[in-house]
C-alpha cells in the first residue's frame, strides 16, 4: 500500500518534471511542424543548416548568459562587446597584412586578440560590479554604451571592412563544414556541451546556483562569492569572443549597427529555455533550444507571406512572454488553492 | 494592570465567545493537516495555541483569519456562522493575523506601512499630517520610540514587530492572532509586548497567541489549546498546568531528558584562544579560551556584541585588533574559508536568510559548505547521495520527499539539515548561534543531544542563546557580554540565571565600557 502510493507519486511527479524540462523542446518541435506546414522548403538541408548556423551566434552568447543569470547577474553589454571585438579584430588584422601578409598567422592573431578582449571585457564587468558594489545592470548598461561608441569611433561612423585577402583565408570558419555540419554549428555544440558540464557537474556550477538563489547563504557557505560572480562574466566574455570569431568572416565587416539587440536575444533565449531571471536555476539545453527557437521564428516568417517579416520582433516578444507564463506552471493549479 | 491578580479573566467583564472554529478540517491535496479541530476565542482573554512544528497551528490560524478556507467545518462569529473568503474579509470583521514572517514594505516609512492600503485622504490627496499623528500615537501606546518617518529597512527586527502590532491596532483589531511574535524579540521587548497584550485583553480584545515557549504561555495566557498532529488534544486553563504538563501534552510522550548529561571536568586542552579582540563599535577587548570537549555559552542581551564577536572570529567581520590561536598556534583568519581550514564552523541563527537555499532540495544544501570533499573537478553525485543518506540517519531529518524544497520543511528539520551541513566539514570547533529558535520542544531536545554528542567526541562548542534554560542546561562555562565586553566567565555555582543577569546588565563583573559608535 505504502510502496504503491510512493510509486504512484514519484511517477506523477516524474511526469511534471519531464514536462517542464521538455517544454521548450516541445515548443521547438511545434515550430518545426508549423514551418513544414507553411513551406516544404523549411525542412530542406540548406534551410536547416541556415537556421542552426544563425542560431549559433546568439546561442553561444546565450550559453554564457546562462551562467551570469543563474548566478543572479545580468549582462547587457554583450551585443556592443561583440561589435567592439569585431571592429578591433578587423583593424588589427588589416594592419598586420602589411607586415605578416594575409596568411593564417594574421587570422590567428585576430582570434587570440578576440579572446583576450572578450575575457578582459568580461572581467571588467565582473570586477566593477562585485568589487565596486554596483548593480550589474548599471555596470553593463555603462559598458554597453562604451563598447558601442568605441566601435563607432574606430569605424569613424562608417563601416570597417576586413582586407579582402584575409577574408579569403578566414572564410571557412563561417562557411566551412566538417562532415556536412557547418563549423559554427559544431562550435555551438561544443560550447553547449562544455557549458552543460561546467554548470551541472562541477563545484563551480553548483556555486553559481547557490549564489543566484541566495547570496547570503553562499557567503555563509564559505563560497568566494565575488570570485565566482566575476568568473561568470569572464565566461560570458569568452562566449562573446567565440561568437565574434565566427561572425567576422560572415560579412567581413563591422559597424555601429553590428550586434544591436543581441543582448536581448541572448537573454530571451536563456529565459525561454527555463532559466530563472532572478537567478538560482539555470538550464543550458533549454538555452540552446531557446536560441534555435528565436532563429526559427524569423526563418518561418521569411518563408510565409501571412505575417510580415517586419513583425519578427513582435512574434518573438509574444513567444517570450508565453514561454515564461507556461513555465511558471501555476496556470494549471491556479484554482486548487 | 499587569498584576497576577488581574491575570485571571476579569469576573465583572462578561465572558463572551467572539470567534469559534467548529470541527475544522483542512486538507492540502491528499494530505490532511487538521482533523475536527474546535477552538473558541473569548473577548478579554489570551488564548494560547501550543503544538510542535507541523501540528497544524499555522494552518488553523490562517483559517480563522481567512487566509485559507476550511475543507469542512465552520467559523462562528458572535454566535452567527460566517465565512471569510479572504484575509480582507477577516480583517473587515476585526480578525487580524500577525504573521510569523513580518509583512512590511521595507522601502516605505513606518507611517506608510501602518496605513498601507487604507491611507487617510483629504480630497484626492494623502493626508500625511493626520497619518503621521495617528502613527505616532499608536507607537507611543506601544512605548516604541520609533519616528514614523523612518523607513522599515532601517529598523531592527523587534521594532518592525512593534510596527506590525501598531498596524494591527490601527485596523481596530478586536480579535488579534499573533503567530510566534517573540521569536525575534529580546527579553525587555517581550515584556513591553506582554504589557500591550494585557492592555488589549483588558480592553476586551480576544487574543490568540501562538508560541513554542512554555514560559511565555505561563506568563501571558489564560487558557491554552494544544494541537498534536492536526488534532485537538485539550483546552485548559493555564493556571492548572505546569510546564512539564504542557510539554507532555504537546509531544504526546514524556521527554525523558531534555539536556544531555554534563560530566564536569572532562574538558581537555585549550583548542581556541581569543585575545583582545575588538570590532569597531561592537566588541571591545574580548578574550577567552575554549577547551576541547566543552560547551562555552555566550549570554547577553540582544546587541551585546555576541554575534559580532563570533563573526569576527570566523572572518566574516573585520577585526580592528586581536589575536586568535588554535591549539596554541597563532592563526590568521580573514575569511570563512580560512576559518574552515582551521576547523571552525559557524551555524548561523538566520537559517532561512543565510543558512539554507530554500528553493533547493536537501542534497545541494547539505554539501554546499564542504563541496570540495565531493570532487574538485566534477561533483560525485553518488557520494553526495551517500552523505545525505548518512546525514538523514544521523540527524533524524524527517522529510517526506527528498526532492522537495527545503523551504517547505518545518523549522526543526531545517535546523537539523543546517547542523548536518556544517558537520560535513568535520569541524573541531562549532559555533552555534541560537540553535533552537522557532523549534518545538521535542526537536529541541534532539538538538541538545546532538550538541552533547559533539563534545563527547572531543569537539568544542560555542553556544549563543537567548534562552536561559538552554544556556544553563548545555554550557560548562558561560561567558557574559554587555555592551561589547565580556563582563565575566561564570563557572561552577556561579553559572546561574541571577549571576548571568547581573553580568549582562553590567551590575557586576568587569565594567562594561560603553561602546561609542
Amino acid at each position: 500500500m505504502n510502496s504503491l502510493e510512493r510509486t504512484e507519486r514519484s511517477a506523477s511527479s516524474g511526469f511534471t518534471i519531464d514536462f517542464k524540462a521538455l517544454g521548450p523542446f516541445l515548443a521547438l518541435v511545434g515550430l518545426f511542424i508549423l514551418g513544414t506546414a507553411i513551406n516544404e522548403a523549411f525542412l530542406s538541408g540548406g534551410n536547416l543548416a541556415n537556421i542552426f548556423t544563425r542560431a549559433a551566434f546568439i546561442g553561444i552568447i546565450a550559453v554564457g548568459a546562462t551562467f551570469v543569470i543563474t548566478a543572479g547577474g545580468i549582462d547587457l553589454s554583450v551585443g556592443s562587446m561583440a561589435a567592439f571585438i569585431s571592429g578591433a579584430m578587423i583593424v588589427v588584422m588589416n594592419t598586420l597584412v602589411a607586415t605578416l601578409g594575409a596568411g593564417i598567422e594574421t587570422v590567428l592573431i585576430g582570434v587570440v586578440l578576440s579572446i583576450v578582449l572578450g575575457v578582459g571585457a568580461g572581467a571588467i564587468n565582473g570586477l566593477v560590479s562585485t568589487k565596486g558594489k554596483i548593480e550589474a545592470f548599471i555596470v553593463t548598461l555603462g559598458t554597453m554604451g562604451i563598447y558601442r561608441s568605441l566601435v563607432t569611433y574606430m569605424a569613424d561612423g562608417g563601416t570597417l571592412s576586413l582586407d579582402f585577402e584575409v577574408r579569403g583565408v578566414y572564410r571557412p570558419v563561417y562557411y566551412g563544414d566538417v562532415l556536412g555540419i557547418p563549423v559554427p554549428v559544431l562550435v555551438f555544440f561544443a560550447v553547449a556541451v562544455a557549458g552543460y558540464v561546467l554548470l551541472n557537474m562541477t563545484p563551480f556550477g553548483r556555486k553559481c546556483f547557490a549564489i543566484g538563489s541566495n547570496e547570503q547563504v553562499a557567503r555563509y557557505s564559505a563560497i568566494h562569492v565575488d570570485r565566482v560572480k566575476t568568473m561568470t562574466y569572464v565566461i560570458q566574455g569568452l562566449c562573446v569572443s567565440l561568437a565574434t570569431i565566427i561572425y567576422v568572416p560572415r560579412l567581413g565587416s563591422a559597424s555601429s549597427s553590428t550586434g544591436v539587440l543581441w543582448e536581448l536575444e541572448a537573454i530571451a533565449a536563456v529565459i525561454i529555455g527555463g532559466t530563472m531571471l532572478k537567478g538560482g536555476y539555470g538550464r543550458i539545453w533549454g538555452t540552446v533550444v531557446g536560441a534555435i527557437m528565436l532563429t526559427t521564428i524569423g526563418n518561418i516568417l521569411n518563408l510565409t507571406d501571412a505575417i510580415s517579416n517586419y513583425l519578427n520582433g513582435a512574434v518573438q516578444g509574444l513567444i517570450i512572454i508565453v514561454a515564461v507564463f507556461l513555465q511558471r506552471g501555476d496556470w494549471r493549479r491556479k484554482k486548487s488553492k | 494592570m499587569t498584576d497576577a491578580a488581574v491575570h485571571a479573566v476579569n469576573p465583572d467583564q462578561q465572558v463572551r465567545t467572539r470567534l469559534s472554529g467548529r470541527q475544522i478540517c483542512k486538507s492540502f491535496g491528499s494530505a490532511q493537516v487538521l482533523f475536527d479541530v474546535s477552538i473558541d476565542l473569548m473577548a478579554g482573554e489570551v488564548h494560547a495555541l501550543l503544538g510542535e512544528n507541523g501540528a497544524g497551528k499555522s494552518t488553523l490560524v490562517k483559517i480563522l483569519s481567512g487566509y485559507h478556507q476550511p475543507s469542512s467545518g465552520e467559523l462562528v462569529l458572535d454566535g452567527a456562522p460566517v465565512a471569510f473568503h479572504d484575509s480582507e474579509a477577516g480583517e473587515n470583521h476585526g480578525v487580524i493575523l500577525i504573521h510569523q514572517e513580518l509583512n512590511l514594505a521595507e522601502q516605505l516609512t513606518v507611517e506608510e506601512n501602518i496605513f498601507l492600503g487604507r491611507e487617510i485622504k483629504r480630497g484626492w490627496f494623502l493626508d500625511k499630517a493626520t497619518m503621521r499623528q495617528e502613527a505616532a500615537k499608536l507607537l507611543s501606546q506601544l512605548q516604541c520610540d520609533v519616528d514614523p518617518k523612518t523607513r522599515i529597512r532601517d529598523l531592527s527586527v523587534s521594532d518592525r514587530q512593534m510596527v506590525e502590532i501598531a498596524k494591527a491596532l490601527s485596523k481596530k483589531a478586536d480579535i488579534l492572532i499573533l503567530d510566534e511574535p517573540t521569536a525575534v524579540l529580546s527579553g525587555r521587548e517581550v515584556d513591553i509586548l506582554f504589557d500591550q497584550i494585557r492592555r488589549l485583553r483588558d480592553q476586551g480584545v480576544a487574543i490568540l497567541y501562538i508560541s513554542h515557549k512554555l514560559d511565555e504561555i505561563k506568563a501571558i495566557a489564560d487558557r491554552v489549546t494544544v494541537l498534536r498532529d492536526g488534532r485537538h488534544i485539550t483546552t485548559e486553563p493555564v493556571a492548572g498546568l505546569e510546564k512539564d504538563d504542557m510539554a507532555r501534552l504537546m509531544v504526546g510522550r514524556d521527554i525523558k531528558q531534555m539536556f544531555p548529561d554534563r560530566t564536569p571536568g572532562h574538558a581537555g586542552d585549550i583548542a581556541l584562544s581569543v585575545r583582545n579582540l575588538s570590532v569597531d563599535g561592537q566588541v571591545r577587548d574580548a578574550s577567552f579560551d575554549l577547551r576541547r570537549g566543552e560547551v562555552l555559552g555566550f549570554a547577553g542581551i540582544v546587541g551585546a556584541g555576541r554575534t559580532a564577536l563570533m563573526e569576527a572570529i570566523i572572518g566574516l567581520r573585520e577585526r580592528s585588533s586581536g589575536q586568535i590561536e588554535r591549539n596554541g598556534n597563532p592563526v590568521a583568519i580573514n575569511s570563512l574559508q580560512d576559518a574552515k581550514k582551521c576547523g571552525i564552523a559557524y551555524l548561523t541563527k538566520d537559517r532561512k536568510g543565510s543558512g539554507l537555499l530554500l528553493n533547493m532540495e536537501m542534497r545541494p544544501n547539505l554539501t554546499l559548505l564542504a563541496l570540495e570533499k565531493f570532487g574538485r573537478v566534477i561533483i560525485d553525485r553518488k557520494a553526495e547521495e551517500a552523505a545525505l543518506e548518512t546525514a538523514i540517519e544521523a540527524f533524524d531529518i524527517r522529510a517526506a520527499d527528498r526532492k522537495s524544497k527545503v523551504g517547505d520543511f518545518s523549522g526543526g528539520n531545517q535546523q537539523k539539515l543546517l547542523l548536518a551541513k556544517v558537520m560535513e566539514t568535520d569541524p573541531e570547533i562549532v559555533i552555534i548561534d541560537e540553535p533552537t529558535r522557532g523549534i518545538d520542544i521535542g526537536t529541541k531536545s534532539q538538538i541538545y543531544h546532538f550538541i552533547g554528542d559533539l563534545t563527547n567526541r572531543g569537539k568544542s562548542v560555542i553556544l549563543l542563546s537567548s534562552e536561559m534554560p538552554e544556556m544553563l542546561g548545555l554550557s560548562d562555562r558561560i561567558a557574559v557580554m554587555a555592551a561589547g565586553c565580556i563582563t565575566g566567565i561564570l563557572e561552577g555555582n556561579d553559572r546561574n540565571e541571577h549571576e548571568i543577569m547581573r553580568h549582562a546588565t553590567g551590575i557586576s563583573g568587569k565594567q562594561g565600557v560603553s561602546v561609542h559608535e
